[in-house]
């Protein structure tokens, strides 16, 4: 008996099956492919994106892309943790559909093909005379290319006098014509001389933000003259702006440091500009009363800036060797570790004054509580509209937006900025008419008999 | 000469950028691509000016032993040991198929950043508190509002009245929108004044100080 036990224990082992190394987990697919036409690329790419279910695991994922009526073929094969894929091989107007699939070993899981979708590039617009509200049921627009059918192009209802067709492509030359249908009969128009998709220099569609932008440019230039002449203009108080001064003198009488903060914004920013207008008002009080000014940046080059501006101030208060290049600094362009760093920076030197003038995102509030908390005085302005709320909490002036731009003009009272500052005003005044105008008109055509004023708001409304 | 080349520079390209915004051609589209490449690049080359700032800044602290100069070994440490992994490591990859100066990123900024983001929620609370104290007027009725939009966003608002998520919609579509449109307004205005004074060159300011 004690003999077959161990016999039993091996023809037990014998029987059993090899323990096997764990499967692999099956590849799967990716979703929610999205295939979109890149922008701005005159119709030289389709951009696409994809997920993976979570823990999915994948060696490489292979793009295809099926043209109409064509079969599927190989455009590019991405690594595993790429997510993105820009397609340069898409024929500018034509049709698209693709796949993607994911890849593990020699098995590959495909998704479900995109929508279709193509590079919109050329367009040809056709337009008509004489057909509109005739009593159709709807207009049909035939294209035919040289040498080939003639194929429907798209239709419109019977009120359009126009269709944009931008199935064609560049270099190809096209024919056109027009069908009113009434019911199962059509009546066609002479097609059209052969037309191929040009290029254009001018995009009539922005005609209205030229003739804006030149009246506003006008405005300006008449009251940068009507300054220049040496006449008066007048400049509302900014409250923020008055307190420059008393919180400069204020931070003297305490011998304590200004900290100026220019925000995030690189120096292609309008704010960072506008900031370092101030900065350099504030920089020649500062060398004026001799009082230390901290200037910490995000940005190398608004850093390079902001120390050629404090620099040169001390230069014309005549007092050059009083600037401290060590007290413009740059920290990093990381946003929460600049905001950390700035923090520091306050709680350790507890300013009399803080300016934060600039472009601010989420560490707007993290900057401004914690310059609050150290009983400093704190003038904020940015054109940001999301951080504004957390200015007027949490300092004591806020520059609203626009005020923002305005200071330079309004501290150096150089009557060329003053003229363009209220030029600037004057455009006000004319969005201002234009909405109200718009608005009368909008609520006048609703009255009956004045229904002709819609026409008057619609042109007013493009 | 110092000033009048940027200066010079400054009104023909402005002058070109703003006609390019009116041309859809392709050679306009191109224009636009070669110069916000420029931009990148030139934006590359001012990094090392912000490192060079930023090495002497600490160094100088820690050689004046200023208040704080222990943090500046820390920052001066971690510059070195990223820029030496970044150099020596190259694109070396580990073993979840990420580089080695990601997984750095990943693991220590990208955390450090999420904790200085996670404070906000603090202080936003402790804002909230200061701003809605009714002390006059007008704090009265951003209280008010405030009330209203809060109970109307979250679901109990709901359960307690059916109109208070139709007025926090009211405040923030109607009064709230206006002023913020008009805030936009100004900005908008305010941005082109702006650009048309750099344009010009009445604006020198971002020439570094100075006339």
């Amino acid at each position: 008996m004690t003999t077959l036990i161990p016999l039993v224990l091996l023809l037990g082992q014998v029987a059993a099956p090899a323990t096997d190394p764990p499967a692999p987990p099956p590849v799967v697919a990716p979703s929610g492919l999205k295939a979109l036409d890149t922008p701005n690329d005159q119709g030289k790419s389709l951009d696409l994106r994809w997920a993976m279910p979570d823990g999915a695991v994948t060696d490489s994922f292979v793009i295809e892309r099926a043209e109409t009526c064509r079969v599927a073929t190989t455009v590019g094969v991405v690594g595993p943790d790429e997510s993105t894929y820009v397609d340069s091989g898409a024929q500018a107007g034509r049709v698209c559909w693709y796949r993607i699939g994911g890849t593990r070993g020699a098995d590959t899981a495909w998704g479900e093909f995109s929508a279709g979708v193509r590079p919109a590039a050329p367009r040809l617009r056709v337009a008509w005379a004489g057909l509109s509200g005739a009593g159709f049921d709807s207009l049909v627009v035939q294209r035919a290319e040289t040498s080939r059918a003639v194929t429907t192009a798209g239709s419109v209802g019977p009120e359009e006098s126009s269709f944009v067709d931008e199935g064609v492509l560049a270099g190809h030359r096209y024919s056109y014509r027009v069908g009113a249908v009434v019911g199962a009969d059509t009546a066609w128009s002479e097609p059209t001389a052969e037309v191929a998709p040009v290029p254009q220099w001018v995009d009539w569609r922005l005609l209205n933000i030229f003739v804006a932008m030149v009246v506003f440019f006008a405005f300006i230039v008449y009251f940068i003259n009507h300054a220049r002449k040496g006449r008066e203009l007048f400049v509302r108080r900014i409250a923020g702006l008055d307190a420059v001064e008393e919180s400069v003198g204020r931070a003297t009488e305490m011998g304590k440091p200004i900290v100026f903060i220019p925000g995030i914004g690189s120096a292609a920013a309008i704010s960072t500009i506008a900031s370092m207008n101030i900065l350099g008002e504030i920089a020649k009080k500062t060398a004026q009363y001799d009082t230390t000014l901290v200037v910490p940046n995000s940005d190398p080059v608004v850093y390079t800036i902001a120390r050629e501006m404090v620099k040169e101030a001390h230069a014309k208060v005549g007092r050059p060797d009083s600037f401290k290049p060590d007290n413009v600094f740059f920290i990093t362009q990381e946003q929460f570790a600049y905001a950390a760093a700035v923090d520091g920076i306050m709680v350790r030197e507890k300013p009399a004054t803080n300016f934060l003038l600039g472009y601010f995102a989420a560490e707007s509030l993290i900057l401004a509580e914690t310059g609050a908390t150290t009983g400093a005085i704190q003038i904020a302005g940015t054109d940001a509209i999301y951080q504004l709320p957390f200015f007027i909490t949490a300092c004591d002036y806020t520059l609203i937006g626009e005020e923002l731009y305005a200071a330079s003009a309004y501290l150096s009272r150089e009557p060329l900025l003053l003229g363009s500052l209220v030029g600037q005003d004057y455009g006000k005044l004319a969005i201002l008419v234009v909405l109200a105008l718009a608005s009368a008109l909008y609520l006048l055509s609703a009255v009956k008999g004045l229904q002709w004023l819609e026409f008057a708001f619609k042109a007013l409304n493009t | 000469m110092q000033r009048s080349v940027p200066l010079t520079i400054c009104l023909v390209m402005g002058i070109v950028m703003m006609v390019q915004f009116f041309s859809p051609h392709p050679f306009s589209r191109g224009l636009l691509e070669t110069v916000n490449t420029w931009v990148r690049l030139i934006s590359g080359f001012a990094l090392a000016l912000g490192a060079g700032s930023l090495i002497l800044h600490h160094t100088t602290k820690i050689r004046r032993k200023q208040p704080g100069w222990g943090y500046s070994i820390v920052t001066l440490s971690a510059l070195a040991a990223t820029a030496a992994i970044g150099w020596a490591a190259g694109p070396t990859m580990m073993d979840n198929k990420q580089l080695l100066i990601n997984v750095i990123y990943s693991n220590i900024q990208v955390p450090l950043g999420a904790s200085m983001f996670s404070i906000l929620a603090f202080y936003i609370a402790s804002a909230s508190y200061r701003a809605f104290r009714a002390r006059n007027k007008e704090a009265t009725i951003l209280l008010l509002a405030a009330f209203l939009v809060m109970l109307g966003t979250v679901p109990l608002g709901k359960v307690v009245w059916d109109g208070f998520p139709k007025w926090s919609r009211y405040l923030l579509e109607i009064p709230n929108l206006a002023a913020k449109r008009g805030i936009i307004f100004g900005v908008a205005l305010g941005t082109i004044a702006t650009s048309l004074k750099i344009i010009l060159g009445i604006e020198r300011g971002w020439l570094g100080g100075g006339k």
